[in-house]
């Protein structure tokens, strides 16, 4: 068997093991935050600014979105979004893994 | 790259949207989460596993989410919307036909050897499978392609924002560049993917009042096809009008090649060996999720063609001659006019923040796929060898941002030399098509050779360029249209990179079969032993079940636009 054999065939299984010690060793399962928290937060907060928005708005831009009030169902529909992220947070909360060594 | 290629156009100078404080508010609030999560994602970065594939160790709705985002960078969301505006319901094909069934071939047939062999990137299977040839020779083009299009997006985001909000273009190409340097350089994959999937709802909270207002402007579905059959012809709302065999249609392509070159080796190509893509799904927690990945993402992109076609369809009617010298406006222009004619301050911010977050996560998707290939792939194999895995990750923090620098560069430089740009682009499209080849080869057939790999890439790279750049550009065969030469190109590219497999197959060693032990299709892979997770079971978590789904229902999708 060549040389250039050896070397591939040993990079194969290199790489399975190598990925596997990095995988025991690997943080990020247990010390990533929860998305959905971001998500709700960002979309409860854009879904009040923007009803508010289009409960105080102007004929103007009423009219101008062709006589739907845009901005006030926008609002409301990035508002439940938001809410049904944290309520999904709220009753599915991850567990994360423990550490299994400190550093 | 999947969009068609338009070379990134001016913008019209009249489109300057009235933004205010509030939009301006709605868009700064949005940069301040972005660079949250980059320095929150930090603390999970302990290893080159987490920094560059988030440990393996993601959910799969937050893994499909972020593969949807990957590819509904800004230039797909214009893209798109210009195509519909010039061509029609046309665009359909490229989510139904050109889409989804590369996504659920990815997620049923390759993911099981794509993610149990344990790979980190595309070409590491290449490694695996063939030899250092094909391997250094694919991660050196992806590493250069992803740099590129990077800076094409940078520069296409430069041209829109200096159309609609007034910035100089260097003020948007370096604020941009920064954002995506500092929360990858931070948090690494987990940052991008993360970013992808707020930005994905971003997009829908952007694209759907958009899409309702140009529908009630122009009298709802039916008084938009009225409209456009009025002015373009009744093939115009239709997927399959004038398509049969030697009819003339604008997209210069039958269906023959739709359903070949764009449905079969161009989408294959893009969605099953595209890294910026599959990265996403090595990412998952386990081999049901990375299979779930691209599924999830399927049903999302089934729904998401209405999102920009109608918007370009409704702008093909609001403004019959757009796209020609009688307007101002060009078929890229479809979103941004409309943005401008229909949305108050508030929505319009959202749309903004939403366009903007869709360049970045473009470019970020590329930058954080270039720098997994250019340190696991190059780095590590090549250049400095066997260090501690610490170094790697500083590496991978030092060449995040070179990459950056290097894209913000390349923005620069496709300022001034756009048509080189656009012709790059082209060239590099054309190295997805030899990939698959050599991918469905690979799995499929035990005999192809190690050596049959780097031949057969570089055979099908150069047939569909030669195709594209000698046959079709110097009109020595004749096609319709560049769209057309596109999808014949790649058909080209696929036949002659399969044939040089074959032949070279035929006269070198093949691999030792004890080492092909899950990389071919009929071996077991040992990711295949580890244990499902619990919950896996559930009939909705079922990938087969997902998967024909998805396919059945885009079937369905092409009814109502059939006749």
């Amino acid at each position: 068997m060549s040389e250039s054999e050896n070397t591939a065939h040993r990079s194969g299984h290199d790489v399975q093991r190598e990925v596997e010690e990095l995988e025991s060793k690997s943080a990020t399962a247990a010390r990533i935050f929860d998305l959905r928290r971001i998500i709700g937060g960002l979309f409860v907060l854009y879904g009040i600014i923007v009803t508010i928005t289009g409960i105080t708005d102007s004929q103007a831009a009423i009219d101008k979105a062709q006589g739907v009030n845009i901005n006030l169902w926008t609002g409301i529909g990035m508002l439940v979004l938001g809410v049904f992220f944290l309520v999904w947070l709220k009753l599915r909360p991850i567990v994360p893994p423990q550490e299994t060594e400190s550093d | 790259m999947h969009t068609p290629t338009y070379a990134p156009a001016y913008l019209a100078a009249e489109l300057r949207l009235p933004t205010n404080g509030l939009d301006y508010a709605i868009l700064g609030i949005y940069f301040a989460v972005v660079l949250g999560i980059g320095f929150a994602a930090r603390r999970s970065v302990k290893t080159s596993l987490d920094f560059f594939l988030s440990g393996r160790s993601l959910p799969a709705w937050i893994t499909g989410l972020a593969f949807i985002s990957a590819n509904l960078a800004a230039t797909e969301i214009l893209g798109m919307a210009a195509n519909s505006a010039q061509y029609g319901a046309y665009t359909v094909h490229w989510y139904w036909i050109g889409a989804i069934p590369a996504m659920v071939f990815l997620g049923l047939v390759m993911m099981p050897f794509y993610y149990g062999s344990k790979v980190r990137s595309v070409p590491e299977f290449l490694l695996l499978r063939f030899d250092k040839g094909a391997h250094l020779l694919s991660s050196i083009l992806f590493a250069f392609a992803a740099i590129l299009i990077a800076g094409v997006n940078l520069y296409a985001l430069a041209i829109v924002v200096q159309a609609l909000l007034g910035w100089p273009q260097w003020v948007a190409i370096v604020v941009a560049g920064f954002f995506v340097l500092a929360y990858i350089t931070l948090g690494g994959l987990s940052s991008a993917i993360y970013n992808e999937v707020l930005q994905f709802f971003v997009i829908l909270a952007a694209l759907i009042p958009i899409v309702v207002l140009s529908l009630k402007k122009v009298g709802g579905w039916d008084g938009l096809t009225h409209k456009l059959t009025a002015t373009h012809g009744h093939d115009f709302t239709t997927a399959w009008g004038g398509t049969g065999i030697g009819h003339a249609n604008p997209l210069g392509a039958n269906w023959l090649t739709i359903v070949l070159g764009l449905g079969f080796v161009l989408s294959f190509g893009y969605w099953t060996t595209n890294f910026a893509e599959v990265q996403r799904a090595l990412s998952a927690k386990n081999l049901s999720a990375a299979q779930r990945t691209p599924l999830i993402a399927a049903f999302p992109k089934i729904f998401i063609v209405f999102l920009v076609m109608i918007p370009g369809l409704a702008a093909a009617a609001l403004v019959p001659k757009i796209g020609t010298s009688g307007s101002g406006l060009q078929y890229n222009d479809a979103i941004p006019y409309l943005m401008q004619e229909l949305l108050p301050n508030g929505v319009l911010g959202i749309a903004v923040t939403g366009l903007l977050a869709a360049f970045m996560a473009g470019m970020a998707a590329n930058v954080s796929s270039f720098n997994t290939v250019f340190t696991t792939d190059i780095w590590a194999k090549y250049v400095v060898k066997d260090r501690e895995d610490s170094y790697y990750v500083r590496f991978g923090r030092l060449i995040t941002a070179i990459g950056v620098l290097a894209s913000v560069g390349t923005a620069f430089l496709a300022s001034s030399f756009s048509n080189i740009m656009s012709y790059l682009q082209t060239l590099f499209s054309f190295f997805n098509v030899p990939m698959f080849v050599v991918f469905i080869v690979g799995m499929f057939w035990k005999r192809a050779s190690m050596k049959s790999g780097f031949w057969g890439l570089l055979a099908g790279t150069t047939a569909a360029m030669v195709n594209y750049f000698v046959l079709y550009k110097k009109d020595i065969i004749h096609l319709p249209s560049d769209q057309g030469a596109n999808f014949v190109s790649a058909i080209a590219g696929f036949v002659a990179g399969a044939v040089v497999m074959v032949a070279v197959s035929l006269f070198t060693k093949p691999k030792p079969e004890r080492e092909l032990q899950g990389l071919v299709y009929g071996t077991r892979s040992p990711g295949l032993s580890e244990p499902p997770a619990p919950g896996d079971a559930a009939w909705y978590r079922r990938p087969a079940l997902l998967g024909w789904g998805a396919v059945v229902l885009a079937a369905l999708c092409y009814i109502p636009f059939s006749f």
